[in-house]
């Protein structure tokens, strides 16, 4: 087996607050000048580091009081095979974009190397050139020449992607009247059929139709048995477990374990990078910037006596309570909850406004503090480890704020019915049925 | 399958660099079809949904021309080296036109493609250079109106102008042309990266390197003693070249036309290093 992808001691250091960066800079040039053989010293003593790093390593990523600097990747070591498909998971912002941006060769590393065997094909974003003034035809050959395809390549598989891509009819119309799936489909048909030695996937399979997604998963899937390397990154579980046979979890830019995926999804699941105390609060810098005017504060889990648990019954009521702030008033803003298994199948999807009267009741919410609750029921969910994921979203008006993993929690069966065998018992759900049993 | 690409069997490493690198030319190389590809996108795009679709690449140096007839040749009886003054005008605003649409162009060629520059990797001097390069198509047509107008001087008896061997130089004289403009776009495609300022400045630059350049005037107005800091802007030297190829002008290339390439050159290799050593943070900063 030869190693395609070799990852030594990577490093990426952003500077944050982009916006005065050449006061930054003029700033920071003075300031380096003049606190050099201090801090020169003062380096020396504490950990023997070079002057030359501005950062300190004894402290942990993120910033350091005297930089202005972020480590969005630090000291990150793997190596993938030939015909291997790798996933990597992490929570947002634990470096993944970085690290698929770099391997990429959109972005250079700050330190460290790269050493990648072959062609690297990458969806980081599909459909990117795509110009909407261009027919279908012509952005087939655009974008597959921006992607790294030769020409006569484009031409051989031309009627492939067209076909792929379902938009047969419209591929003289210029894309800018393509229903905003053709778009997509078409776009994806290019990237798939660039066939590079390693394939970079960045959840594109979030986006498309049930089916296309379906189709997409088939195609990956394809590549990985046409012995190609992918890299796979994703919030769907079921899609890393299904389609990876090993993982790497990045928690604040460092590599905290590699492990076959079905180990990595549940240590993601359940240990650190996934609230596991029944209770997951965000802090106003871990909230992207485009959430606003939304503001989640606290997701948490409740037992019928109302304490904050990580474990409940299966034969307990459980409460799940969203509490979180609009600074602004927003109509049709509906708060949804995604129940899924620690495998990533989900569950169920529910939102604050399902109900048609509270639908009209809360149209619109005034600025300030909310806290949207349901309840699942007792009797209802079978044993085992479940995520909680919640969305803040007007319907196609826009996404304020996703986290697909926010909490974590395990279902006891103790005292569920069927608890007298000791054996598994398949399903999601474990309810309680009315049986009757009649003698005929 | 696909053996046929070369990229196949290649192995990169990705490391850090710093300060002063090679320019990576092979690369480039490698994206040649990207470049054609760009080009061929500019110009489908550009003449998409307009009425008289190129007919705007004749406007453009037609209609200054007339206006500079009329204020310059007409009213202001500017001498034009025994030419009449509407093909004098023409002759200097065609490779004009071509460059300062090409430095318009490719300076803004970085962040008019933001998407494609923080989502894929691809060699970042694509861009400025395709930019330049669809500029000639352009050029290529204002140039048919050009030898129009030199039929019709000819028939109407005013000019007796005949083919001549000069005109095999044309190529050399535009490609001055375009080298300057890739050179001093490269500096500001790299610059507007990092600051926004640029796009203010290139409207500005632009109009002023104009009256700079021998444009509206003959370069024989300008005194024998500042022929040759004058002959510093490479743009005298393709204008005069022009002029001299063309019409028989009094601008043999001489000296000042090597002061001009030396400059033309200075501008293209600076802009080739200045531009590879931000490029690494062009998805960064952009």
């Amino acid at each position: 087996m030869t190693t395609v992808i070799r990852v030594e001691n990577l490093g990426k250091r952003y500077r944050i607050g982009l916006v005065s960066q050449e006061y930054q800079t003029l700033s920071e040039k003075i300031t380096t000048a003049l606190g050099a053989p201090l801090r020169a010293f003062r380096n020396l003593r504490r950990d023997g580091h070079p002057p030359s790093t501005i950062h300190n390593p004894s402290t942990m990523l993120r910033t350091s009081p005297q930089s202005d600097h972020i480590w969005a990747l630090r000291e990150v070591n793997f190596a993938v095979e030939e015909g291997q498909v790798l996933g990597i998971i992490g929570r947002n912002g634990a470096g993944k974009s970085t690290l698929l941006k770099i391997l990429s060769r959109i972005t250079e590393p700050t330190e460290g190397s790269l050493t990648i065997r072959g062609r690297v094909g990458s969806l980081l974003e599909v459909g990117t050139g795509f110009h909407p003034e261009l027919t279908g035809r012509e952005n087939i050959f655009l974008n597959g020449a921006i992607l790294g395809m030769k020409r006569a390549e484009i031409e051989r598989k031309f009627d492939e992607i067209v076909a792929f891509s379902e938009v047969e009819q419209f591929i003289e119309t210029p894309v800018k009247r393509y229903s905003s799936g053709m778009y997509l489909r078409l776009a994806f048909a290019v990237a798939a059929h660039l066939e590079p030695e390693i394939l970079v996937v960045d959840e594109v399979l979030a986006v498309g139709d049930a089916e296309f997604q379906k189709k997409c998963l088939g195609k990956m899937g394809d590549v990985a048995q046409q012995g190609r390397t992918v890299l796979f990154v994703s919030h769907n579980m079921s899609a890393i477990l299904r389609l990876t046979q090993e993982s790497i979890v990045l928690e604040k830019g460092r590599l905290v374990l590699r492990a076959p995926s079905a180990e990595a999804v549940d240590y993601y699941l359940s240990a650190g990078t996934c609230g596991k105390s029944g209770e997951r609060i965000w802090d106003a810098d871990e909230v992207p910037g485009e959430a606003a005017p939304f503001q989640p504060i606290a997701l948490r889990l409740r037992d019928k006596t109302g304490n904050i648990v990580d474990t409940v019954r299966s034969t307990e009521p459980l409460s799940i309570e969203m509490e979180y702030s609009l600074a602004a008033p927003l109509t049709g803003l509906r708060i949804g909850i995604y129940l899924s298994t620690a495998r990533g199948e989900y569950v169920l999807t529910s939102f604050d406004t399902d109900d048609q009267h509270r639908f009209e009741k809360h149209g619109s919410r005034p600025a300030g503090h909310y806290l949207s609750r349901c309840t699942i029921p007792a009797d209802f969910l079978n044993g085992g480890r479940y995520a909680l994921g919640v969305n803040a979203s007007s319907y196609r008006i826009r996404r304020y704020f996703m986290d697909e993993q926010a909490l974590s929690f395990n279902v006891d069966t103790s005292g569920a019915p069927g608890m007298q065998w000791a054996e598994p018992r398949p399903g999601v759900l474990r309810p309680r049925l009315e049986w009757q049993i009649e003698t005929k | 399958m696909a053996q046929t690409d070369i990229r196949l069997s290649t192995t990169v490493t990705i490391r850090p660099t710093s300060g002063w690198t090679a320019l990576n030319l092979r690369d480039l190389w490698m994206y040649r079809e990207l470049i054609f590809f760009m080009v061929w996108r500019d110009l489908k795009v550009r003449y998409k949904q307009t009425l008289i679709g190129v007919s705007w690449a004749v406007i453009q140096p037609f209609m200054t021309m007339v206006v500079f007839s009329i204020f310059f040749g007409m009213l202001a009886k500017i001498p034009s080296d025994g030419m009449p003054y509407p093909i004098f005008s023409y002759v200097g605003l065609l490779p004009w036109t071509l460059f300062a649409n090409a430095l318009n162009n490719a300076s803004r060629s970085l962040v008019g493609n933001q998407n494609m520059v923080t989502k894929i990797y691809f060699p970042r001097l694509v861009l400025p250079l395709a930019s330049v390069v669809a500029g000639v198509v352009d050029f290529l047509i204002a140039f048919l109106v050009l030898i129009g107008m030199m039929i019709y001087y000819n028939l109407i008896g005013v000019t007796h102008l005949t083919l001549r061997w000069e005109m095999l130089t044309l190529p050399l004289y535009l490609l001055l042309a375009l080298v300057t403009a890739l050179g001093v776009a490269l500096w500001l495609s790299a610059l507007f990266v990092k600051y926004r300022d640029v796009g203010y400045i290139i409207p500005f630059l632009s109009e002023f390197w104009k009256f700079l350049s021998p444009i509206a005037y003959s370069t024989t107005l300008v005194p024998e003693k500042w022929q040759l800091i004058y002959a510093i802007n490479p743009m005298a030297g393709v204008v005069n070249g022009f002029r001299w190829a063309l019409l028989g002008a009094p601008t043999p290339p001489d000296v000042r036309l090597l002061a001009s390439a030396g400059v033309a050159l200075f501008l293209l290799i600076s802009g080739l290093f200045y531009f590879r050593r931000m490029e690494k943070t062009f998805a960064d900063t952009i």
